[in-house]
């Protein structure tokens, strides 16, 4: 049971050394500071203060979406004309800002200082204000900043600056024995579910990265194994590993067997009886295969195109490929990490075209060519498409959505089925 | 450096955006780092357009920064050129390409395209959307309006004149220019061009072919029309017409400009003025609204307000610092200190304090109005995707006025609904805490134990806005309530408690009930 399903068709699996297409271009893709959006939500102690332009608080109103609370936890401190020309120093200014809004917000624990592009073209030091700001805000709020700018990184990858900027601020780990850290934002729900599924199987001491309050950041040390829940996190891996944690291998918590596999993972890494991990697998698994089943019948041979947008575009193809059993076209990722990816890579079809970068204009006369039955894509191009006569799935929603672990498998399955379903039902 | 948690205006070259979009073959070059394309998406989502917005984003990165991100600039203008063959560039900067300092405009004009190439200097760390929008329509007019053709049309011919200020993403422009079109039409003025909403490049070469401007959003299109009027001597229009009377008014200034005799007719649609006189309409009288918005709109609308509705202007305020003074102008008018503010905090204290009745704003006042349970209607950008809709429903113009009515009264409890709900308060089966009727007795709700106490002993649910009173009702005071007509029981409940509260008294008798009525009824 906890063997991949092999796929009834013929294809030769594995893509790990497919040829990639890398192209430079216009991104249409949010920048790092969008993570803002529910990294605020998990750690709910946290502020995030943008320093940058009028750009930068439009942006992540605009992707937000809707303003849901009055003095959100997040805001920022917009430079103007006075702070370029040298009549203020941006720096005193930056410290006058954080003073007004700690003095506000007393209820902040952890204040980020997150950078922008403007921020750093004009080479506005925020490591350095984020330790002067400590010293003086210190013994309430810790300060700790990172970059969230569009010239370094995109959409996730700024949760991947968050974290691991928070790495080196993570305490020791001074209890003996093996310890699960599973890294990257996983609705409340979802880390319940997971949580509850870890214990069953006789894995008592885990813990989450980031944590839901600031408080409880989790300790790490060398007996600490982490297991990445998300797939953007290349760089606080990296940072973990400095810290001597082993980071276990494994596919994305996407689907029943994605999920399956990476509870594997954590499972063998405890040696945990292989009688016992299908024991407490075998309900859930069944159920999400169930669930999963009614939206394979209707997405079955239908073919998809991933634009480049979040990183999980390459585990949702191999979730829609071997679970949905969707025919793939091509793949866009932001960044391809082959050593994250390489489990994932291993069971997509060697026919899998894979392109990384992107230069959108080129990779929509590909769409023109290829007339995929869906495309997954930004809410700033999903119109148009549909316009044209295609069918989209906003990507954003499949990143805001609890879509990890057993339960969430229907849900994540009727993502890519419900714009399908809409189309059958409109008839004028 | 200013604390920003929501902003009003998005930086001006999202202006730049809404006009290059609005038009029908320009493409807007913009020197952007990766995630700026997420203004995108206020265009396809929030306005819902089937099409992308025309621009092109070079999105530098940071190892581009070392390197020559002008060589970037120039490869991505000119592949967008050959792409969209549009009839005219724009380039600029959005905020971190000005501090990269490439000059796209100079850039550009080295490629020497076949089309001409409009720069546009927008400074991002000083200017917002607005501006952005009415200094790209100003730049793209002054580069393109071509004087007038020879005068070839007959004598007899109408008069003309174009419609300016309309752009993408703006709010119901589409249909503003619909009925303001149609009341030209019928007061025998035909448009020339409308701009920038729908125009091409060729519509703004013949500007100059018409014989007036009506400036229909005055943040967008002041300073174009300003400049037509000294170049080519085209007179403009003043007047914003939103109302009945300010659409009249519109009507004899056009008339006015023209020549032309005012036809009858004209007002055969319009429904809002005698709906505001029929009677049902007495409890809209001085309903307490504050307005915040964008400067002409909020004028507008406080003027609406206040004499076509009965309303009682309570605050006003704007985040358009550029046409403050008109906001400030109509605050005198009104006895009300205007909010020039684009903190929405402020504005948000500022209604907490004002407890208005209804409020009047643009879809950030929609939230702080959720919020604190205020009835509200959008009457200015920034708008939401629910301020889109499929209908017709303009501001503008006599159908402008009949959806004001409309919408402004929609979030209002219905007058003879109010009443009812008065008279029939401590009724058994029609108090607060009852479901409806026609939903089965079945589903009343648990407060009716205390309701139904006995008819001259109602404890009234408290109200919310009533402050915890230290005074205490003697008996006898309670019973002379009682034989208060029902319907105002509650009214004269909180007045007494009120009063008492004032005057220190830590009893309430028949006398202070008394009292209370003769210090309220003065």
């Amino acid at each position: 049971m906890t063997q991949v399903i092999p796929i009834s068709r013929s294809d030769v699996l594995d893509c790990t050394t497919n040829a990639v297409i890398s192209e430079k271009g216009q991104r249409e893709v949010f920048c790092g500071l969008t993570g803002i959006i529910w990294l605020h939500r998990k750690i709910q102690d946290a502020f995030f203060l943008v320093v940058g332009s009028r750009t930068c608080a439009h942006l992540i109103q605009s992707a937000a979406g809707v303003m849901i609370f009055a003095e959100p936890r997040f805001g920022t401190a917009i430079i103007d004309e006075r702070d370029l020309a040298g009549i203020a120093d941006a720096n005193d200014e930056l410290d006058r800002v954080v003073s007004e809004l700690l003095t506000r917000r007393q209820d902040i624990k952890l204040l980020f200082l997150v950078g922008s592009c403007p921020s750093e073209v004009i080479k506005l030091d925020l490591s350095r204000a984020a330790n002067r700001l400590n010293g003086k805000h210190g013994s309430r709020t810790r300060v700790i900043s990172y970059s969230g700018s569009g010239i370094e990184t995109t959409f996730t990858q700024g949760e991947d600056a968050c974290l691991s900027a928070l790495t080196p601020t993570l305490p020791n780990r001074r209890t003996r024995g093996k310890h699960l850290l599973i890294v990257g934002t996983l609705a409340d729900v979802v880390e319940d579910q997971l949580s509850t599924l870890l214990r069953k199987m006789g894995i008592e001491h885990f813990d989450f990265l980031p944590p839901r309050n600031s408080s409880k950041l989790p300790e790490v040390g060398a007996e600490t194994l982490c297991l990445l829940a998300q797939p953007f996190l290349a760089d606080t891996a990296k940072q973990l590993e400095s810290r001597g944690v082993k980071r276990l291998r494994a596919p994305f918590p996407l689907g029943a067997e994605g999920t399956t596999q990476w509870l594997q993972a954590a499972a063998t890494a405890f040696d945990v009886d292989q009688k016992l991990f299908e024991e407490v697998t075998h309900a859930p698994y069944q159920r999400a295969k169930q669930s999963i089943e009614r939206h394979r019948a209707q997405l079955e041979g239908k073919s998809i195109t991933f634009l480049p947008d979040s990183q999980l575009e390459i585990p949702l193809a191999r979730f829609v490929y071997q679970e949905l059993h969707m025919k793939l076209l091509e793949i866009g990722t932001p960044y391809l990490h082959r050593q994250i990816m390489g489990p994932e890579l291993e069971q997509l079809p060697r026919t899998t075209r894979l392109s990384e970068g992107q230069a959108l204009e080129l990779q929509l006369d590909r769409c023109d060519a290829d007339q995929p039955d869906l495309i997954v894509c930004g809410l700033g191009l999903a119109n148009p498409l549909e316009a044209k006569g295609f069918t989209t799935k906003w990507s954003i929603e499949l990143v805001f959505t609890p879509i990890q672990g057993y339960e969430q498998a229907g849900d994540l399955a009727a993502l890519f089925s419900r714009p399908f379903a809409r189309k059958l039902k409109l008839v004028a | 450096m200013q604390l920003t948690l929501w902003t009003y205006e998005g930086p001006p070259h999202v202006g730049a955006m809404r006009v290059a979009t609005a038009m029908t073959d320009v493409h807007y070059v913009l020197h952007a780092p990766q995630g700026d394309t997420y203004a995108d998406l206020l265009f396809t989502m929030i306005e819902r357009l089937p099409r992308r917005p025309p621009v092109t984003y070079t999105t530098f990165q940071a190892r581009d920064l070392g390197g020559d991100t002008a060589q970037l600039f120039k490869e991505a203008a000119s592949s967008a050129f050959d792409r969209f063959k549009p009839s005219a560039v724009l380039v600029g900067s959005s905020c971190t390409a000005e501090l990269i300092q490439d000059d796209p405009g100079g850039l550009a004009k080295a490629l020497n395209l076949s089309v001409p190439v409009i720069p546009l200097e927008l400074p991002a760390y000083q200017r917002k959307e607005n501006w952005g929008a009415s200094e790209t329509f100003y730049q793209l007019v002054r580069s393109l309006a071509k004087p007038a053709a020879k005068d070839t049309s007959p004598p007899s011919a109408k008069p003309s004149c174009n419609i300016l200020g309309p752009t993408a993403l703006g709010f119901r422009h589409r249909d503003d220019v619909r009925e303001i079109s149609q009341l030209l039409q019928a007061l025998g003025v035909d448009v020339n061009v409308v701009a920038p909403l729908n125009a091409s490049v060729n519509d703004i070469q013949r500007l100059a072919n018409a014989d007036f401007n009506v400036v229909l959003y005055p943040e967008i299109a002041s300073t174009t029309a300003s400049w037509l009027e000294r170049q080519f001597g085209q007179p403009f229009t003043r007047v914003m017409p939103i109302g009945v009377s300010a659409t009249r008014e519109f009507i004899r200034e056009v008339a006015t400009l023209t020549k032309l005799p005012i036809p009858d007719g004209l007002e055969k649609d319009m429904h809002s003025v005698w709906y505001s006189r029929s009677v049902d309409s007495t409890y809209l009288t001085g309903k307490r609204v504050f307005l915040f918005g964008d400067a002409s709109h909020v004028v507008a609308a406080a003027r609406f307000a206040s004499e076509e509705m009965g309303f009682e202007v309570v605050g006003i305020g704007t985040y358009s610092r550029e046409f403050a003074r008109e906001v400030r102008e109509a605050a005198k008018k009104y006895h009300v200190e205007p909010l020039i503010t684009d903190d929405y905090l402020a504005v948000e204290e500022q209604i907490k304090s004002l407890h208005p009745e209804l409020i009047l704003g643009t879809q950030m006042e929609r939230h702080i109005a959720k919020r604190l349970s205020i009835p509200c209607a959008v009457i200015s950008a920034p708008v939401h995707i629910q301020d889109f809709p499929a209908r017709y429903a303009p501001q503008m113009g006599f159908e402008g006025a009949n959806v004001l009515f409309d919408t402004w009264v929609h979030p209002l409890m219905m007058g003879l609904e109010e009443h009812l709900l008065g008279m029939f308060r401590e009724d058994f089966e029609f108090h607060d805490g009852a479901a409806p009727s026609h939903l089965g007795s079945s589903r009343v709700a648990e407060p009716q134990a205390t309701a139904l106490k006995g008819s001259a002993q109602i404890d009234l649910p408290k109200p919310p806005t009533s402050l915890t009173s230290p005074s205490s009702w003697s008996a006898e005071a309670e019973k002379e309530l009682g034989k208060i007509p029902f319907f105002v029981r509650g009214k004269a409940r909180r007045n007494t408690e009120r009063y008492a509260m004032d005057q220190g008294l830590s009893t309430i008798t028949v006398e202070t009930l008394y009292d209370a009525k003769a210090h309220f009824s003065r």
